[in-house]
């Protein structure tokens, strides 16, 4: 075998009765090798060119000296001045307070999928933990629009963005904690049933326990995940320059409202502020993501 | 584990009949901390059923709410909601709103994402399980995952800031030379860029990850036994992935890419950005403008006060939902439990 198709081993022990395969068919695995390769590259075009372009139009921003201790209250369009803290702890807060409503809920129903649930009434829950996995975030937030402040009379506020953001991070969490639950080897459970402790104690400390570090990497992939949402902030909180730390009242900045609203500035200092809060963003997410891995890297399931 | 299982063990709760995870009608003694672990255990298996239970809710009252919301302004509609073009709610008491172009620009932009975004998709899926070297597969998806976790809205900036003059060339080509072709006939809107080419360029990249995870999640299940069997017979690297790589996962491929149409469908805020809107109706062509659904939605978000005219934008949110349902349902039927998620 004289072509590099294959590692060594691939390569049979004695030689081939024919050493050559028809051009044919060499060719044809060459140009699928070529395109298979090709293809990686293509999607790594986009990446890179997105963050080489944020990062070259975002870091005159974030370097300021004003930019991570100042809100942009009594800041002119047209002035380089001001800071996005304002907007980065909306984007944190909204995020933690859905984390907190969607983290129990979906490790419970994580719980009941993998422990309990049998018959139509599990296939029912998990059927729709796919289709709420793809119902769009601008649904998400007209619904929260329609209940909570249409029917319920709620004033818009950062609650009802992190309303509707528990709905999108509802099934990330459930899917990631039900994958890292079936991981737990059966043998531990059926020892803690030897020693007759009950099934709930069972779950609550061992099999939780064990399947703890894949839970929380999945956490923090559904929070990096909602931080980036910009169709419930349009929908359910106003825009505010200043901070605002109440989240059941008033106007409250995000990082993509901040954003988007700033894409309706025509001055410079708008391009400057939306480049700033994309990188701004981005580094919020990644250290999710890093973290996430490296979580996730350190203490994996003894199997 | 097992320490602490066993330092447990001796002073622990449960008792004999407790062993049985789900206890039979045996007689139980007449202890107290039997009866309150058998407590807990209902408690807790209330708590864990009724979370799944909330998810059914959830889904179920979301298409309620959007229903009852938008009943009433369906009712006030003038227009035909399924064929008329224009989406006037101006006027409170003469509302006239139909679906028809933004179900054409929904599907033209979401299609045109796929048709971009499918190949590219199985060809970084295959190059991660079957051409990849083994150490460098992880770090590669890794990679590829990372498209993922950039903002929707970043990739609508880069979108129309950065994406749309650098293909405005490609489209003016298109235009020019293949305008014979309905599809890259002249458009509703006066310029190449910002129309619905270049939102589903934008959205082919926001989807590209999701297909590609799920095929290479289904790809990387291929039985073992039928790639060496296909390797005995002398089959090049290229007629392995084509005799049991691809029949075994041609359906989670499929399936992949319908959750990616359906990302697609329901994408927000970088349509928004990037698709102009335009006055005159939908032609059928790529360089088209226009608002989906969803940008239409958000684009009239800031002016939802009054109940009627917010009605019509909650019955086009529900055609959406119903939309993405629909869509995801079929992709969780063709994966036939091969895909989780």
């Amino acid at each position: 075998m004289t072509t590099a198709t294959g590692t060594d081993l691939d390569r049979p022990a004695s030689e081939p009765p024919t050493r050559q395969i028809a051009l044919g068919r060499r060719i044809k695995d060459h140009v699928a090798t070529v395109l298979v390769s090709l293809a990686f590259l293509i999607a790594v075009v986009p990446l890179v060119w997105v963050l080489v372009t944020v990062i070259a139009r975002g870091l005159p921003a974030i370097l300021s000296a004003d930019w991570w201790g100042y809100s942009l209250s009594g800041v002119l369009p047209e002035e380089y001045e001001g800071g996005v803290y304002h907007a980065i702890y909306g984007t944190l807060i909204q995020a933690f307070i859905a984390t907190v409503i969607a983290v129990p809920v979906g490790i419970l129903a994580a719980i009941y999928l993998v422990e309990y649930g049998r018959g139509p009434l599990a296939r029912a829950v998990s059927f729709m933990v796919d289709i709420l996995a793809g119902v769009p975030s601008i649904v998400a937030a007209l619904f929260v629009f329609a209940a909570f402040i249409s029917i319920l009379g709620a004033p818009q506020s950062a609650f009802m963005v992190s309303l509707a953001l528990v709905l999108l991070m509802l099934p990330v969490v459930i899917r990631n904690t039900e994958e890292m639950l079936r991981l737990v080897p059966d043998r531990l459970r059926e020892s803690a049933y030897a020693l007759g402790i009950p099934k709930w104690k069972t779950i609550l400390r061992i099999v939780l326990p064990t399947a703890l570090s894949g839970t929380v990497t999945g956490v923090m992939l559904a929070i990096a995940r909602i931080m980036g949402e910009t169709a419930p902030v349009l929908v359910l909180v106003g825009y505010a320059r200043a901070i605002n730390y109440d989240p059941f009242e008033g106007n409250m900045a995000s990082l993509p409202l901040l954003m988007y609203s700033e894409l309706s500035n025509p001055e410079a200092a708008g391009q400057y502020r939306i480049w700033g809060a994309a990188l701004t963003l981005i580094i919020i997410i990644m250290i999710f993501q890093v973290g996430a891995s490296l979580i996730s890297r350190f203490s994996a399931i003894p199997k | 584990m097992s320490e602490r299982i066993e330092q447990r063990a001796p002073g622990s709760e449960g008792e004999e009949d407790q062993i049985v995870p789900s206890p039979s009608p045996v007689p139980e003694p007449p202890e107290r901390k039997a009866r309150s672990s058998r407590r807990g255990e209902s408690v807790f298996r209330f708590l864990a059923s009724g979370s799944g239970v909330l998810v059914v809710a959830a889904v179920a009252l979301i298409g309620l709410f959007l229903l009852i919301q938008a009943v009433p302004s369906l009712m006030a509609n003038n227009a035909n909601f399924f064929t008329s073009p224009e989406f006037s709610t101006g006027d409170e008491n003469n509302l006239s709103f139909g679906i028809r172009d933004l179900f054409l620009v929904t599907v033209f932009s979401s299609v045109f994402a796929l048709v971009l975004a499918m190949p590219v998709a199985l060809g970084v899926a295959l190059f991660l399980t079957n051409y990849a070297p083994r150490q460098l597969s992880r770090p590669f998806a890794y990679v590829v995952d990372l498209l993922a976790a950039v903002p929707s809205i970043i990739y609508g900036l880069w979108g129309i800031l950065v994406l749309a003059p650098a293909i405005e060339p490609i489209a003016r080509w298109l235009n020019t030379d293949l305008g014979w072709i309905f599809l890259f006939r002249t458009g509703n809107l006066p310029v190449l860029s910002g129309t619905i080419f270049t939102g589903g360029v934008v959205l082919a990249v926001m989807i590209l990850p999701i297909i590609t995870a799920v095929s290479r999640e289904v790809f990387a299940q291929t039985p073992r036994f039928q790639i060496e069997a296909a390797k005995a017979l002398g089959a090049t690297r290229w007629e392995v992935i084509r005799m049991a790589t691809l029949p075994y996962g041609r359906s989670g491929y499929i399936a992949g890419s319908m959750l990616g149409l359906g990302r697609a469908l329901g994408e927000t805020i970088a349509v928004l950005i990037v698709i102009r809107a335009s006055t005159s109706p939908m032609t059928f062509s790529l360089f088209d403008g226009g608002y989906t659904f969803a940008s239409l939605i958000a684009s009239a978000a800031s002016e939802f006060s009054q109940p009627l005219p917010t009605g019509a934008y909650i019955s086009a949110g529900l055609v959406l939902f119903v939309l993405t349902f629909v869509v995801n349902a079929l992709a969780r039927v063709i994966a036939g439990g091969k895909v989780n998620g």
